[in-house]
Parts: structure tokens; C-alpha cells; sequence
């Protein structure tokens, strides 16, 4: 939802960046305000998980250039816990196994960083036991995934959802989903979408990163941006992501390259 | 104010290198042993064979293969002495090491030495015959495995004078884990040599956990011997944790026999010990004989500990599954050398191992090598060994959740040791050492 005056929650100026020593990013700005959704389209290699990690604050990136700021914080500065506690929130494209640790002893311990994090009294076992069941409720999942190890064995699609569960419970600012949507069934895919709209609020925003058209059938962006070569090409709205569907992300290079010779 | 009074080392007595010097330091070990009983006259001749086997032999040096890692010199720098009969650790000092499950059925060793007032079998049916090596007689199979001409087992077997003994009769299923307990009192330098023999007759199934613990903290030594007997389809449970005091010596053996259609099951946890070696040998003489070897070995300080383990196949469509797993921190040291032998006999196997190492500090050291010897020509082996710190990804992952770094790190950690333990089905020993890794500093 745009809203003229909302609050900006993310603004990324000029960001340049490499991972042993390889340009990925280069030169790209982005702004993002509370309430909106904005979807990140791009052929492999464009650098759009790269952004999401960067973001995020992994640590093989280097930033080279540029600036990102997260409610008025420099973002760049902050460890990736920090960043999470601070609301931004990374569903992965391939979340990690952990073997012998359950999952509900994770959630918890990732619930209550949180909590402390924002001066809040951490929850017992007891208490998060009947949250948890809340939010496994929305995304349809079943209450024995949270006895078992961390995505250990879990199919592609229950994996996905994890994630979306970890979003529901951390409930951040901004929530970048990098590409929730492959290796999703459709049915998958909607109990999914439909769990990430749930979660929307006039207060966070959405960033989400996709190879496919079909997930913005499901969560309707705001504004959809291409990616290519480490930038942002164009930018438009949730039309412009059918019309790549349609005619391949060629036709947005040609554009540029007319644009340029014009 | 304290006055610190240090003596010039003895340099003669303190460093043995030359082979006279470790063979007089063998015999030394020899005369340490305690005289048999009299019930035990069935035993002299396999001690004394034992004593005239070891008139050749010498402690093992760097130079030789097998103990190429395994730096000898502390072991030989300590003056061990013979086991003088003292007071029993009462009920209440063994309690802490205690399992629910194997309330009533559970041999004690004090020192080696059996203490029949702090053991309990009344929950056993009649039929199987479990005690003191002095209660039951064993001749036809003590000393009777394979392998048994090395060096330390030799040492053990000169000295037999206890042991623990269970013999389960065919078709026999042991619902409770027989617990053998190995309690160190650790207040001298002593020699301790633990004897385990356990025969699981045709058709029958038990569950045995060899635990050793000590109530003391001195440089003592001991030297275990565990013999195995699964006959034809047979199977056996075998959980071994190795948690003696933190500046003892443990050097032990553990033999197995698998008769065809056999299985056999075996967990092992090495946490204590300043050096300790295990060497673990399984022989499958039967067709179609399942093994299964899982092992955590963690180790902080300047603790070294050594694994040595071979599975020999000798017939068709035998499968063995070894994962083998050390987490090393400090200046701690581990040592694997995995050995799989598939003879031409031994078509159609399937064998797989895995050899994982977590190094939590930089001065931290481990030599993996896996040994296949494979002649057979239609058989699956698979091997694999990593040596790693923690994945980066990984810590991501959970950093990315608001997870601090050296939380993530002590969780996974945890997630990676926990997974041997989780192999152990004896609920009571299974929560300790899950509360033993829950510790764990990363």
C-alpha cells in the first residue's frame, strides 16, 4: 500500500559490493516505506540474493560503496543479530538443516532475543508453547514440526513455511523473502502467500525477491523493480512484472539500451 | 606468603626412549598385577602364555604405524603401582553414576575389582549367567578373540585376576541394559585393568553399557579389555562412555566376534582422560552380519585421544555403517584411523564411514585417516572424512534470527555432538550426557 507521507524504513543509496573481490553490486539505490511491497525481479546473477544477504549482514560480502540506512540507523554498521533484533528479517532461499536442535527450542530462543532485545520479559516454555500453536495455525502447519530437528528432513515446501513461521513469530520491519516461492506446488505456494499478506501491516514492508511472475499473483507488490548486472534497471508497477512474464527480461535491456541512444 | 620449592628433573628417570627401556617399563607394568584367586586356577595358563608372549614385546613408540599420533612419553614418565585393598567407595559416592534403567541389573568395579555390594542383577532372569569372572568360569572363551597378541591387550590378559562376565543363553531377549560400572577411586598412581567378557548366544538380544568413571583425579592408568561374542543371529547393544579423571591414562581393546546374521550395535563417548587410545576391533565371521560403530569424542586442554578402529569382513553381503565424530578445542588432540578390510570372500558387502571433525580453537589438532583394503570386487565402500570449523552459513542462519554469534556457535556445536548421543536408547544416560553437551563452551 503507497502511502505518500509513511515513514521511510529502508533507503539504500549508490550500494556497491563484492565477495572475494568479485563486483555484485554496483550502484544500486532503493527506498522503501512502511506499508509497501516491492518485488525484486532479475535473471540469475543479477545480484538479487546478494542484496538480500547483504541486508541482512552476512559476513562475505564487502560493501564497497554506498550507504544503508534502517529506520534512520545505519544499517552497514550493525552485526546480523543486531539487524535481526532490530526487525529485519531473512527467509532464506535454502534454509539451513540443524540437526539436534528441535525446532520449537530454536524458535524460542530466536523469539525471546527478540524480547529482551526490546526490554520485554522472555517468555517460558509454557507461554511460547501457546503462541506457537497461534501461528502454526495460520501457516497450516502441524504441531509436530516444532519437535523436530530445524528443517532436518523437511520437505522444500515445509522448509518455505518454516521460514514464514519464523517471520510470523519475529513479526519485523521489513521482511526479505528471497525466493519463497521456488520449488513451491501452487497449494504450497498459496498457504505461503497467504501467511506473508497476513503478516502485512501499514507499519512494515515487504521486499520480496523472485525469479517468477506467479508469486505476485499471490502477493501483490506495490512496485516491482529489474534487476540486472548489479543495479536496478527499471522500476515500475505490478504491471511490469507481466509484461517481463511476457516478453523476457531482454526487452527491458533493449528498452535501456533506446533509452540511453534517445 | 609461599615458597615455591621445585626439584632439578631426573632426566635418567624421566625420559625412555631407547627399546630396552620401554621393554624393562613393560615388565615393570607385568609385576604390577595382582595375585589370582584361588577359584581362578583356570586362568594361570592364559595369564602366564600371556606373560611369555610379552617377553618379546616393548611399549610402542612413535615410530611404530599404529601409534604414529600417540605420544607415548607421558604414560611412560609415570610411575604406576600396584592395587592395595582399601576401602569401598560407599553407595552414595557411585550414586551420581547410577541408571534408572539397570536398577537391578548392574555389575560394580572398584579399581578392576569386583564390589559385590554395590551391584544388583536380581532383575535378571535366572538363565543368564552375569558376576564376577570368579563366580563364572569362561575358559573357552577368554582371550579367545581375535587380535588379542597386542601389546596392551596382552598386558591385560597377563594380569587377569576379575573381570565381568555375561553370558545370555539362546533366544534369551534382556529387556534391561546391563550397566557395568568401572569406578576409579583415583587416589594413587595406580594400574587398573578392567576385564569385560559377554557372549550373546544364538537368537538372543541385550543391551550392555561399559561406563568409566572415577571418584578421584589422579594420574592413574587404565587398561580395559572387552571381549564380544554375537552368535548367528544374535543381537547386541553395546553403548561404551569413557569419562575417567582428567590427568588419567585409558588404553583399551574392545573385540568383537559377529556370527553370521548377526547385529551389532555399538556408541561410543570418550569425554575424560589426559590420553586415552581406544582400539576397536570388529570381525565378522558370518554372512550377512550387520555393525553399526557411532562415536563422539570431545576434547578440551591438553587432552589427546586416539581411536583406532577396524571392521574386517571375511563374508558375502555384510554391511557395516562408522560415523566417527570429534569436536576439539583448546590444545586438545584427536586421532582417527578408520581400517576396513573386504577380502575377495567378501562380495556384494556394503560398508560406508565417515570420519567428522569440528575444530572449536585454533590450537586445536586432528589427523583423520581412513584405511580401506579392498579386494573383493563386488562391494559398495564409501568413506568420507571432514575436518572444519563451524560453517559460516550456518552461523548466519541463526544470526540472521537474532541469534548472538557465540550462542550460535555453542548451539551448534551441540547440534553436532548430540547426534551420537541421540543414539543411545537408555533414557537416564542419554539425558546426562545431553546435559554434559548442553555445557559445552564453544
Amino acid at each position: 500500500m503507497i502511502r505518500e507521507n509513511s515513514e521511510v524504513i529502508l533507503s539504500i543509496q549508490d550500494l556497491s559490493a563484492e565477495v572475494d573481490g568479485n563486483p555484485i553490486l554496483k550502484g544500486l539505490t532503493l527506498e522503501i516505506k512502511a506499508g509497501e511491497v516491492h518485488a525484486i525481479m532479475g535473471p540469475n546473477g543479477s545480484g538479487k540474493s546478494t542484496l538480500s544477504k547483504i541486508l541482512a549482514g552476512h559476513p562475505a560480502y564487502t560493501v564497497t560503496s554506498g550507504s544503508v540506512t534502517f529506520h534512520g540507523k545505519n544499517l552497514l554498521e550493525m552485526e546480523a543479530e543486531e539487524r535481526a533484533k532490530s526487525g529485519i528479517f531473512l527467509a532464506f532461499q535454502y534454509p539451513l538443516e540443524i540437526p539436534g536442535v528441535s525446532n520449537l527450542d530454536f524458535l524460542r530462543v530466536a523469539y525471546n532475543a527478540k524480547r529482551k532485545h526490546e526490554g520485554l520479559e522472555e517468555l517460558d516454555a509454557f507461554d511460547f508453547d501457546e503462541l506457537v500453536q497461534a501461528k502454526l495455525e495460520l501457516l497450516k502447519m502441524n504441531p509436530s514440526f516444532l519437535s523436530r530437528s530445524v528443517n532436518e528432513g523437511f520437505s522444500g515446501g515445509e522448509k518455505k513455511r518454516n521460514e514464514i513461521l519464523q517471520m510470523a513469530l519475529l513479526e519485523p520491519k521489513l521482511a526479505i523473502l528471497d525466493e519463497i516461492d521456488s520449488g513451491l506446488d501452487i497449494d504450497a505456494l498459496k498457504v505461503v502467500s497467504s501467511g506473508v499478506n497476513a503478516l502485512t501491516t501499514p507499519d512494515n514492508a515487504v521486499l520480496l525477491i523472485t525469479h517468477y511472475q506467479r508469486l505476485l499473483n499471490y502477493i501483490e507488490p506495490d512496485y516491482v523493480h529489474v534487476m540486472e548486472a548489479g543495479r536496478i534497471l527499471t522500476t515500475g508497477s505490478k504491471e511490469l512484472a507481466h509484461e517481463l512474464e511476457a516478453r523476457g527480461y531482454d526487452w527491458v535491456r533493449d528498452e535501456e539500451v533506446e533509452a540511453i541512444a534517445r | 606468603m609461599s615458597i615455591q620449592v621445585s626439584t632439578p628433573p631426573d632426566v635418567a628417570e624421566n625420559t625412555i626412549t631407547s627399546k630396552v627401556d620401554r621393554a624393562a617399563y613393560l615388565a615393570e607394568l607385568i609385576n604390577l598385577r595382582s595375585p589370582l584367586a584361588e577359584s581362578l586356577s583356570w586362568v594361570q595358563p592364559i595369564r602366564e602364555q600371556a606373560v611369555t608372549q610379552l617377553k618379546e614385546r616393548s611399549i610402542p613408540s612413535n615410530r611404530d604405524e599404529e601409534w604414529r599420533f600417540t605420544d607415548l612419553a607421558t604414560l611412560l614418565k609415570t610411575r604406576f603401582v600396584g592395587l592395595e585393598p582399601g576401602e569401598l567407595p560407599d553407595s552414595a559416592a557411585i550414586s551420581p553414576f547410577l541408571l534408572a534403567e539397570s536398577a537391578s541389573s548392574r555389575l560394580v568395579f572398584v579399581d578392576g575389582v569386583y564390589a559385590p555390594d554395590l551391584s544388583d542383577t536380581s532383575g535378571l532372569p535366572d538363565t543368564i549367567k552375569i558376576g564376577s569372572l570368579k563366580d563364572v568360569a569362561v575358559p573357552q572363551h577368554l582371550a579367545q578373540q581375535q587380535g588379542a597378541d597386542e601389546v596392551f591387550t596382552l598386558l591385560n590378559t597377563a594380569g587377569v585376576s576379575d573381570g565381568a562376565v555375561v553370558l545370555v543363553p539362546a533366544d534369551t531377549v534382556v529387556e534391561a541394559p546391563i550397566h557395568l560400572l568401572f569406578v576409579a577411586t583415583g587416589t594413587a598412581e595406580t594400574l587398573i585393568q578392567p576385564r569385560v567378557l559377554v557372549v550373546a548366544s544364538t537368537g538372543s538380544r541385550v543391551i550392555f553399557v561399559e561406563d568409566f568413571v572415577a571418584l578421584g583425579d589422579r594420574a592413574y592408568f587404565t587398561n580395559a579389555v572387552t571381549e564380544v561374542w554375537v552368535e548367528g543371529n544374535a543381537e547386541v547393544g553395546h553403548v561404551r562412555v569413557q569419562r575417567e579423571a582428567s590427568s588419567a591414562f585409558h588404553i583399551a581393546k574392545t573385540a568383537v566376534s559377529q556370527a553370521r546374521d548377526s547385529r551389532y550395535q555399538m556408541t561410543v563417548i570418550n569425554l575424560g582422560a589426559s590420553l586415552s587410545r581406544h582400539n576397536l576391533e570388529v570381525y565378522q565371521t558370518g554372512e550377512q552380519t550387520d555393525t553399526t560403530l557411532n562415536a563422539l569424542t570431545l576434547l578440551g586442554q591438553e587432552q589427546l585421544s586416539d581411536t583406532h578402529s577396524l571392521i574386517a569382513f571375511t563374508k558375502p553381503y555384510g554391511t557395516a555403517n562408522q560415523v566417527n565424530k570429534c569436536i576439539v578445542g583448546d590444545r586438545a588432540h584427536a586421532v582417527f584411523n578408520g581400517r576396513i578390510v573386504v577380502p575377495q570372500a567378501a562380495q556384494l558387502t556394503n560398508a560406508a564411514q565417515l570420519s567428522r571433525n569440528l575444530l572449536v580453537s585454533p590450537k586445536a589438532r586432528v589427523d583423520t585417516k581412513p584405511q580401506l583394503e579392498i579386494t573383493a570386487d563386488n562391494v559398495k565402500c564409501a568413506h568420507g572424512a571432514t575436518v572444519s570449523q563451524l560453517e559460516e552459513d550456518e552461523l548466519f542462519y541463526l544470526q540472521s534470527r537474532g541469534i548472538d554469534a557465540t550462542y550460535a556457535r555453542t548451539l551448534l556445536t551441540y547440534a553436532f555432538a548430540v547426534e551420537v548421543v541421540n543414539q543411545i536408547e537408555i533414557p537416564s544416560l542419554r539425558d546426562r550426557l545431553v546435559a554434559h553437551l548442553r555445557q559445552l563452551p564453544s
